[in-house]
């Protein structure tokens, strides 16, 4: 069962970052969200957030644990997903369509992953 | 330590579950979405394995004043086919283990400790057993447990059953328990749960228990029952207001912070391990004038307190969280923290340091939840 998708990149701490849409967007992989369990609550950088690449921006909260969201990027976030927000349950059902967290205007990179090489670091299946 | 799997395990892995580490068992932590499974049995019913509990037989002429001695409660007076909640404890009066004793016959009981414990709780048996004319058995390794839990569970459990044993099981009060042949299958069936629902749990031999989850497995889909893991069995005993060991329960505390001071049964003749310190403890009342005590918390905002997180009053803090998440029937967080005493009032208006940023909370009546009868 495909649980990376591919033409996204992946940090290390998987969020995935689409550089394809303008502006990029990120959210978490569906490896992340399956190990999370059901994610029931976000806390997102508000618009305008000035984000480091590496650093907490955020904390996704499921029933049984909660785990800090980083930026893998560097830049300003534009917009978050209010969709969401409203229903954290995107994250599990949909985390690479519906279920995107925010979109950022990327000034530098993090280290990022291609699908082939997250998906082969963490088990996933492409 | 080796894994442990239980005789149900092909079962789960067909059902496609996500395992966990449950005091060295590989059990079952959900099939798909612990949330979904939360609410069928809040709803509906949930069948789950629970064969990392251990199951001790005590028996013997001696075997209730046995108990007596050895557990903090006055086991010797509950009827057959009777279930009594109950602590064992050190002779300081710390928590070795909350258990379930269930009198099978006038001279035989089964005690049921949590998995992680069993062997501790079998051990410590054993030596409080010198002198006694009693047999202390382990039967953990051959018995495996079953549970049916939620609204439709007695709907259930009468399709498992002959009608005669049907009425026997759907009649049983809560906490009583009775033999019964579960589709062919030699059973204890006990109504007791952990989940703060109406439900059953039966204790089947090894070899039956694929045959007995399978029936149950199948009488309940009409009913909307679905395979619960241990996730969602945490935030049913949490949202039922539930001591788990390890989170709430341990050796450095006694029942009197834990609220369970009525457990301790100070007025039943003989001595018990643990009774001097026990004594001292109500008498300096411990839990309810001094030191600390196991309160619920309700999250005022939507971030939830997780175990360990400092409980703070003004600023300083006056106790920690041992249980905590976003509760999914009541839609806020809530918790258990053990805080001072004079902190412990319902209504209580409180932070807990989530990460660094205070949030409010209140103390409010435990439990969290309570089914509608």
């Amino acid at each position: 069962m495909s649980n990376v998708k591919t033409g996204l990149r992946y940090s290390e701490d998987h969020e995935w970052l689409d550089t394809d849409a303008t502006p990029a967007k990120v959210g978490v992989s569906a490896i992340a969200a399956d190990s999370l369990g059901d994610v029931v609550h976000l806390e997102l950088p508000e618009v305008g957030a000035e984000l480091t690449a590496g650093v907490a921006c955020g904390e996704i909260e499921s029933t049984k644990s909660v785990t800090d969201l980083y930026a893998p990027v560097t830049g300003t976030v534009v917009a978050i997903n209010d969709e969401v927000v409203d229903n954290p349950a995107l994250v599990n059902e949909d985390p690479y369509g519906a279920g995107w967290l925010f979109s950022v205007e990327v000034t530098s990179e993090g280290p990022l992953l291609s699908a082939e090489d997250y998906a082969a670091k963490n088990g996933g299946d492409l | 330590m080796a894994q442990k799997f239980t005789a149900l395990h092909a079962e789960h892995e067909r059902l496609g579950a996500s395992f966990t580490d449950f005091g060295g068992w590989q059990m079952p932590l959900k099939y798909k979405s612990e949330l979904a499974e939360h609410r069928a049995v809040r709803e509906a019913a949930g069948l789950f394995d629970l064969s990392h509990m251990g199951e001790v037989r005590v028996t013997g002429p001696q075997a209730g004043a046995y108990l007596d001695y050895a557990l903090v409660g006055k086991l010797s007076a509950i009827a057959v086919g009777k279930a009594k909640y109950s602590l064992i404890c050190q002779p300081d009066g710390g928590i070795i283990d909350d258990l379930i004793v269930y009198r099978l016959g006038d001279e035989d009981y089964m005690v049921v400790p949590n998995a992680g414990n069993a062997p501790t709780v079998v051990a410590e048996l054993t030596e409080r057993a010198a002198g006694f004319d009693v047999s202390v058995e382990d039967v953990s390794g051959q018995t495996s447990l079953v549970a049916v839990q939620g609204p439709r569970a007695a709907e259930i459990m009468r399709k498992l059953l002959s009608a005669e044993d049907g009425d026997l099981v759907t009649g049983l009060k809560y906490y009583s328990a009775t033999r019964a042949t579960v589709t062919g299958h030699d059973a204890l069936v006990a109504r007791t749960g952990y989940t703060g629902e109406d439900g059953f749990e039966l204790f089947v031999a090894n070899e039956d228990a694929a045959a007995v989850w399978a029936a149950a497995e199948a009488a309940g889909e009409e009913y909307g029952m679905i395979p619960c893991g241990l996730a969602c069995r945490d935030s049913l005993r949490l949202e039922a207001g539930m001591p788990l060991y390890g989170n709430e329960l341990s050796r450095d505390g006694s029942p009197y912070e834990a609220g369970l001071g009525g457990v301790v049964a100070l007025s039943k003749e003989g001595d018990f391990v643990g009774r001097a310190a026990l004594q001292q403890k109500k008498d300096a009342g411990v839990g309810t004038t001094t030191g600390q005590r196991l309160v619920g918390l309700k999250g005022l905002g939507r971030r939830a307190a997780r175990s360990h997180y400092p409980v703070l009053s003004e600023g300083t803090q006056i106790g920690e969280v041992t249980s905590g998440q976003p509760s999914p029937t009541l839609g806020h967080p809530i918790a258990l923290a053990y805080v001072a005493v004079g902190c412990s009032e319902p209504g209580t208006q409180l932070d807990v340091d989530l990460r660094g940023k205070p949030e409010a909370f209140e103390v409010v009546a435990l439990p969290f939840y309570k089914r509608q009868k």
